[in-house]
């Protein structure tokens, strides 16, 4: 019974899944490639990379490709394998939900006392730092380049780099517009 | 307009656009929900990043459910977060089913490498208008830093930050506060 297997292994992704989408990948190796055997290593470095490059959170794009795929390999039909994609989805997204909703209705219970207050006066300037923490590390050859790989592309990157904080911050462009910008970018200067 | 079938739009106009994991999400949920929606405030929005940051599951998510909940209850959270996994259902589908070789396209790769550093760009931008509302001063301004360097140069997890500086605070306000 694939689908209940599908459902019970994304639901335990979901469950464990601390740290977002990337720390979600290994979980999904483990219970997918390892554990279960329903999709090869290089089907799955296939999968993260297609994660990766479409759009969307990498943990939805990644559990609904590994569901689509596994059912596909054990043998069903691309329509019935869409099932297999919907059910690791919902099942991925599961236990946010119930675990969501019972922390906000806990913390509208204690918002408002002085304890609970001075707990997130701290954890404000916490987040602040994770974000900027986020950014600094995605500062990457991966990302960027490097002037003695490609100093074409690195110069660019930094261009594209400044011209985003810039225009989204100092000119309020959109940032799904500067996105978009950023992309036709990209396709007039490297292709 | 009707709520659910706005918050659903914002959400699948956010999925659509988050390239290139969870907090590339950020700059588009506080331009779209805290800025234009004015669903939340910034504070809200740092709150809801501290709560996301501690429990697992997708990040996206967790703010859909979060907002949702919020305007409408558990209908609304529904909603919104349909939102939010539809874009990724279809085009993940679409790349399953007809583009096997996506990844090696190169007018893909090109477009790519044009966003990643924008992604980049606009995740640091925030910090500036998120610092004010945190009310980051000269007393408190260890907090980021240490937060930075715990982070990008000893390689901890976020996780344990969040319950660090949640169990400091605790300890603080129960026992020092009150004798202040």
């Amino acid at each position: 019974m694939i689908f209940l297997q599908l459902f019970l292994a994304f639901f335990k992704i979901g469950l464990f899944g601390f740290g977002g989408g990337y720390a979600m990948i290994s979980l999904i190796q483990g219970e997918v490639v390892t554990n279960h055997e329903w999709i090869s290593t290089a089907q799955f470095t296939d999968i993260v990379a297609v994660s990766q490059m479409t759009p969307g959170p990498i943990g939805i794009n990644s559990a609904t490709y590994v569901g689509y795929q596994a059912v596909l390999n054990s043998g069903y039909s691309p329509t019935i394998a869409i099932l297999g994609s919907a059910t690791a989805t919902l099942a991925v997204v599961l236990p946010s939900f119930l675990l969501m909703i019972l922390v906000i209705r806990l913390f509208q219970h204690f918002r408002n006392t002085p304890i609970v207050e001075t707990i997130f006066g701290l954890l404000r300037p916490t987040v602040v730092g994770l974000i900027a923490a986020a950014a600094l590390l995605l500062m990457t050859k991966e990302n960027f380049s490097t002037p003695s790989e490609s100093p074409w592309q690195f110069y660019i990157s930094i261009l594209l780099f400044a011209a985003s904080f810039i225009g989204t911050q100092f000119f309020k462009i959109n940032p799904i517009r500067m996105i978009c910008y950023c992309g036709v970018a990209g396709l007039l200067l490297y292709l | 307009m009707n709520t659910y079938w706005d918050g659903f739009k914002t959400f699948f106009k956010i999925g659509s656009f988050t390239l290139g994991g969870g907090y590339a999400m950020i700059p588009l949920i506080e331009e779209e929900v805290v800025n234009r929606k004015q669903w939340l405030t910034k504070e809200d929005f740092l709150d809801l990043m501290a709560i996301s940051q501690t429990l697992p599951g997708v990040f996206a998510v967790n703010f859909s459910i979060y907002i949702g909940y919020r305007l409408r209850g558990l209908k609304g959270s529904l909603a919104l977060t349909t939102g939010t996994i539809l874009p990724s259902f279809l085009i993940i589908l679409l790349v399953a089913m007809f583009f096997t070789h996506f990844s090696d396209n190169h007018v893909v790769e090109a477009i790519f490498k044009g966003i990643r550093p924008a992604i980049v760009a606009l995740i640091a931008a925030p910090c500036i208008s998120l610092a004010r509302s945190a009310h980051i001063t000269l007393t408190n301004l260890w907090l980021p830093i240490f937060t930075v360097i715990a982070i990008c140069l000893l390689g901890i997890s976020p996780i344990y930050i969040i319950a660090l500086v949640a169990i400091g605070g605790f300890i603080y306000g129960k026992y020092v506060q009150p004798h202040e």
